[in-house]
C-alpha cells in the first residue's frame, strides 16, 4: 500500500530524516514509534508532500507520489491527521467535516456525516458547535472524522493519544480497531509502547531520523532493551 | 433636520460603493494574506469598463445594468490572469515584495488605462429610470442614491450567503484560517486562491461600475479609493466582511458629515478614526486578534561584522570618486548625484527600521515630507536662512516621529504597516488641503539654499558631508547595544522582555532616529529643488523607499544604498519616456520575480563573494 524508500529530509540547514525505509501493507496498522523530536511527524509530513525529501521514493498503491502536491496525495486516497489536530475553529463541526469531504473511492470505505457520527458519539451531540469550543479530545476524534470524510484507503494518525483522558484513549483505540476492521491501511505514530501495542500489527522505532528497529508487536514486546533504548517510558 | 438626514443618506449611498471595494479587499486578504494595492486598480478599471460597455450595449434599462455586470466579470477575469501569472509566485514571499509587486501591477494598470481611454474623465450615463430625485423632508435625494443605500446591504447579504451557506464558502472560510491543513484534506488550493481573487476582483470591479453614474471615471480613482478601503479594512478588522460593512458606513457618514463640521481637513478624519481604532482595538471592530503575520524578515540574516580592510579599501576608493566627481561630471550628472545621495539617506533610514528594527513602514515619505516642509514653512513664514532649515528639518521629521511611532510601535505586522500608512496620509492629508498654510496642490515654492551653497557643486558637498555623516551614524548605531537589542528584539521580542529590555522603548527611539534622518534627506532635497508639494508626502514616495529597500535587498545597509542609486538612475531614466509608469511597474514586478533577495543578493548570486559587496558593508548584518 505505502513504500518508503530512502528519503530524507531538512529544515534550512538541518538534516532531520536520514535514509527512512518501510512499508505498510494494505490494511495493516504499523506504529512508527520514537521519542520526542525523534522525527515521527516529519516523516508524515513529508509523506503528505509538506516536507521535501531530496532522496529516495515513496509510493502508494504502486504510484510514485513524492513529487506531488499535498491535495493531489491526498485525492489517491491517503489521509493525514495532523498532531495538533489543527481543527478549523471558528467552523462547526459538520462545516469542519465538509472541508474534508471527497468523492467515494473504489475499495476504499465510504463515509458520511451519519456514520461517522455511529463511531463519535459524543460529535453528533455538538455538530452544530464551533471547532474551537470542544475538548482535546473531542478535536481528536473530530480531525479523525474529518480526515475519514475524504474516503481514504490508508491513514496517517500522528499521536492520537496525545495529551486526551484516558477513558477516550481507550475509545480511540476502539476507533482503530473499527478502522482496520473496515480495511485501513493505519500509520500511527506514538511515543510509548502502551498505546500501540493494544492496535499496531508491527512497529518501526526512529531515533535521530534513522530507523533503528522494523519488526512485529510481539517481537518487540519481548526485547525490553529496545524499549528501553529508543522509547519514553 | 431633513438637510441633516439628505447628508446622512448621500453618506450611505457612498458607503455601499466603498464596502464592495473594501470587502473585495478583506476577502482577498483573509485567505491570502496579500495586502492587494492593486485593488484599487481594480475598482478604477470596473468604472472605465462599465462606461464603455454601456456604450457598447444597447441603451435602457438592461444595456445599463448589463453593462455593469458585464464590467465587475471582466474586472474578476482581469483579477484571475494577474493572480495566476504574478500573485501565485509570491504567496510565500515576505509582505514587503508583495506589497511593492501589487504596487507594480497600479503602475501598469495606471498606464494601460491612460493608453486605452485617454487623459480625460470619462462621464458615464445616469441609470435609466434613475434619473431623478425624490424628496424626503423637502430634501431632494437622487434615486440612484436611494438604490445605492440598499445595494450595499444586499450585496453583504449575497456575500454572507455565499460563504456560509456554499461548500466553496466553507472552504474559504477554513483556508483563511489554516491553508496548509485545507490542501492536506485534498482541496487545490491554488484552484481556491484563484476563486476567491475572482470574487474579490469582481466586487471592486462592481464598487467601480455602480460608482460611474455619480463620479466621472478618472486616473486618480485607484490611489484615491485604496487609501479609503484600507482604511475601512483596518477599521472593520482584516478578513473580516461584516466589519468591512460597518467601518464602511461610519467612514460614509464621516465624510458626509465631517464636511460640514471640518471641511479643511476632510480626507484627515477618516485616518484619525483609523488611528484610534487600531491604537484602541488592534485588531479591528469585528476582527480577530490572532491574524498574526510574519515579520518583514525573509531570510535569516547573518551576523553583523565590521569591516574587513579589503572593504575599507573600497569604501576609501569610492569616497574619493565621489569627492572628485564635481571635477569630473557635468551640472546635469552633479544634481543627479546629489539626488542619489538624498535618497540614499532616506532609504537606509527607512531600512534601520524595517531590517534590524523589524517594522515594515508604508509610510516613511511623512518623514521625508515633513523635513521637507518643516525648512519649507520655516523659511516661508519665519525667514529663517538655510542653516535653519537645515536643523528644523530632521527636528520637524523627529517630532512626528515621536508622536506617530509612540502608536506605531505597540502594533506589528501588517497592522504596523497599516498605522504607519495612516500616519503618512495625514500629513498627505494636511500639506494638501490646508491651503492656506501649505499652498495645498501648490506646494511651497522659493526655499533656495544660502548664497555661498548655491552652486550646483557647493551643494553637491554639503550633501555628500550630511549624508555621509548620516551613514555613519546609522551604521554604528547598528553596531552598538541598542542596534543589537533592537535586532534581537525583532528576532525573539519575548525574550528580550524577558532579560529586561523594554522593546517598545527601543523601537520607539529606532523609529525617531529613523525619523530624524529621513527628515534630513527631506530638508537636502527641498533646498536642492527650491520647492515641495503634496507628492512629498504621498504614497507613492513611501512605495520610493520601499522599492528602493527592496531593490538592493533587505538583508544589509548595501542594500538600501544599492537599491537607492538604482531606483534613482532608472528613475532618471524612464521618466523621461512616455507610459514610464508601465517600464517602472514592469521592471519592478520583474525584479521581484526574478530576483526576489534584491540586487545586492542577486550578484552575491552570480558573482565571487569578494567582487559582490558582502564585506563591504559588513556581511549579512548592518
Ligand atoms: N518546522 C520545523 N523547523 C525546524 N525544525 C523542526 C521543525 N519541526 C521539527 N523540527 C525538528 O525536527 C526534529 C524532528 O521533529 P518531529 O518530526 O516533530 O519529531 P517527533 O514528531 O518525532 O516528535 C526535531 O529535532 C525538531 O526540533
Ligand atoms: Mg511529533
Amino acid at each position: 500500500m505505502l513504500e518508503i524508500q530512502g528519503i530524507n529530509a531538512f529544515y534550512g540547514q538541518a538534516q532531520v530524516l536520514q535514509d527512512i525505509s518501510f512499508q505498510v501493507g494494505a490494511g495493516e496498522v504499523v506504529a512508527l514509534l520514537g521519542r520526542n523530536g525523534a522525527g515521527k511527524s516529519t516523516t508524515m509530513k513529508t509523506l503528505m508532500g509538506m516536507v521535501n525529501s531530496t532522496a529516495g521514493d515513496i509510493r502508494f498503491q504502486g504510484t510514485p507520489i513524492k513529487a506531488l502536491p499535498t491535495h493531489r496525495i491526498c485525492q489517491m486516497g491517503l489521509g493525514y491527521v495532523p498532531e495538533d489536530r489543527r481543527i478549523f475553529s471558528d467552523l462547526t463541526v459538520l462545516e469542519n467535516l465538509e472541508v474534508g469531504k471527497q468523492k467515494p473511492r473504489d475499495g476504499a470505505p465510504v463515509w458520511e456525516a451519519e456514520k461517522l457520527f455511529e463511531l463519535f458519539p459524543n460529535l453528533k451531540e455538538r455538530k452544530n458547535n464551533a471547532g474551537g469550543q470542544m475538548s482535546g479530545g473531542e478535536q481528536q476524534m473530530l480531525s479523525i472524522a474529518r480526515t475519514l470524510m475524504g474516503n481514504p484507503r490508508a491513514i496517517l494518525l500522528d499521536e492520537p493519544s496525545e495529551g486526551i483522558a484516558p477513558v477516550i484513549v481507550e475509545q480511540m483505540a476502539k476507533t482503530i480497531q473499527a478502522l482496520k476492521k473496515e480495511g485501513l491501511a493505519v500509520l500511527l505514530s506514538e511515543q510509548n509502547l502502551h498505546f500501540a501495542k493494544l492496535v499496531s500489527d508491527r512497529a518501526v522505532i526512529i531515533e535521530k531520523g534513522e530507523v533503528r528497529y522494523q519488526g512485529t508487536i510481539r517481537e518487540l514486546e519481548e526485547k525490553p532493551e529496545i524499549r528501553d533504548a529508543y522509547l519514553a517510558v | 433636520m431633513g438637510f441633516y438626514l439628505a447628508q446622512f443618506l448621500t453618506g450611505l449611498a457612498s458607503a455601499s460603493s466603498l464596502f464592495l471595494v473594501a470587502s473585495g479587499l478583506s476577502i482577498i486578504f483573509g485567505v491570502t494574506r496579500i495586502v492587494n494595492f492593486a485593488h484599487g486598480s481594480f475598482f478604477m478599471l470596473g468604472a472605465y469598463l462599465a462606461y464603455t460597455f454601456v456604450q457598447i450595449l444597447p441603451q435602457g434599462i438592461f444595456g445599463f445594468w448589463g453593462a455593469i455586470l458585464v464590467a465587475s466579470l471582466a474586472v474578476g477575469l482581469i483579477g484571475v490572469l494577474i493572480e495566476m501569472t504574478l500573485f501565485r509566485r509570491i504567496y510565500r514571499a515576505p509582505e514587503l515584495f508583495q506589497l511593492v509587486a501589487t504596487f507594480g501591477v497600479v503602475l501598469v494598470i495606471q498606464d494601460l488605462t491612460l493608453w486605452l481611454w485617454g487623459p480625460e474623465d470619462q462621464f458615464g450615463p445616469r441609470a435609466p429610470g434613475l434619473e431623478g430625485a425624490v424628496r424626503i423632508m423637502g430634501e431632494p435625494i437622487p434615486e440612484y442614491d436611494i438604490l445605492l443605500i440598499f445595494f450595499g446591504p444586499a450585496v453583504l447579504l449575497g456575500i454572507w450567503l455565499l460563504f456560509n451557506k456554499t461548500r466553496w464558502g466553507t472552504l474559504v472560510r477554513a483556508a483563511t484560517q489554516d491553508r496548509e491543513m485545507v490542501g492536506a484534506l485534498g482541496v487545490n488550493q491554488s484552484w481556491l486562491f484563484t476563486s476567491v481573487f475572482f470574487v474579490g476582483s469582481f466586487l471592486a470591479g462592481l464598487g467601480g461600475a455602480i460608482q460611474l453614474p455619480r463620479e466621472a471615471a478618472n486616473l486618480l480613482m485607484d490611489l484615491n479609493v485604496i487609501g479609503e478601503a484600507f482604511v475601512v479594512v483596518v477599521i472593520g478588522g482584516m478578513g473580516s466582511v461584516p466589519g468591512a460593512f460597518l467601518a464602511s458606513v461610519l467612514i460614509g457618514e464621516l465624510n458626509a458629515f465631517g464636511i460640514l463640521i471640518f471641511p479643511e481637513i476632510t480626507l484627515v478624519l477618516a485616518f484619525l478614526v483609523m488611528a484610534v481604532v487600531l491604537v484602541v482595538r488592534p485588531w479591528g471592530l469585528l476582527g480577530r486578534p490572532d491574524v498574526v503575520l510574519r515579520g518583514s524578515a525573509g531570510p535569516a540574516e547573518g551576523p553583523l561584522q565590521p569591516f574587513t580592510s579589503t572593504a575599507r579599501l573600497v569604501l576609501f576608493g569610492g569616497l574619493v570618486l565621489l569627492l572628485a566627481a564635481p571635477l569630473i561630471l557635468g551640472d546635469f550628472e552633479i544634481v543627479l548625484l546629489t539626488d542619489v545621495l538624498i535618497f540614499i539617506l532616506f532609504a537606509v533610514s527607512l531600512h534601520l527600521i524595517m531590517g534590524p528594527g523589524g517594522m515594515v513602514s508604508f509610510g516613511h515619505a511623512a518623514y521625508f515630507g515633513l523635513g521637507a516642509y518643516g525648512a519649507a514653512l520655516a523659511v516661508k513664514y519665519l525667514g529663517v536662512n538655510m542653516l535653519g532649515g537645515m536643523v528644523l528639518a530632521p527636528v520637524a521629521a523627529g517630532l512626528g516621529a515621536l508622536v506617530f511611532g509612540w502608536f506605531c510601535v505597540r502594533l506589528s505586522g501588517v497592522y504596523l504597516a497599516m498605522l504607519t500608512l495612516a500616519a503618512a496620509q495625514i500629513t498627505w492629508s494636511v500639506a494638501f488641503q490646508w491651503q492656506d498654510v501649505t499652498g495645498g496642490d501648490d506646494g511651497i515654492l522659493g526655499v533656495w539654499p544660502a548664497e555661498w551653497v548655491s552652486g550646483k557643486a557647493a551643494y553637491y558637498y554639503v550633501t555628500l558631508t550630511l549624508v555621509g555623516c548620516g551613514l555613519f551614524f546609522i551604521r554604528r548605531l547598528i553596531f552598538s547595544p541598542f542596534g543589537f537589542s533592537l535586532r534581537a528584539g525583532r528576532d525573539s521580542p519575548l525574550r528580550v522582555e524577558a532579560i529586561g529590555i523594554n522593546l517598545k522603548t527601543q523601537q520607539w527611539i529606532g523609529f525617531v532616529v529613523a525619523g530624524l534622518f529621513a527628515g534630513l534627506a527631506g530638508g537636502l532635497y527641498v533646498y536642492s529643488k527650491g520647492s515641495v508639494f503634496p507628492d512629498e508626502l504621498a504614497i507613492s514616495r513611501s512605495v520610493d523607499g520601499l522599492v528602493m529597500v527592496l531593490l538592493g535587498g533587505i538583508q544589509s545597509l548595501i542594500g538600501p544604498i544599492v537599491g537607492a542609486v538604482s531606483f534613482i538612475v532608472l528613475e532618471d531614466l524612464v521618466t523621461r519616456l512616455d507610459y514610464w509608469r508601465i517600464i517602472f511597474g514592469s521592471i519592478i514586478l520583474f525584479i521581484v520575480i526574478v530576483a526576489p533577495e534584491g540586487l545586492a543578493g542577486f550578484a552575491r548570486r552570480f558573482l565571487p563573494q569578494k567582487l559582490a559587496g558582502r564585506d563591504l558593508m559588513g556581511g549579512g548584518g548592518a
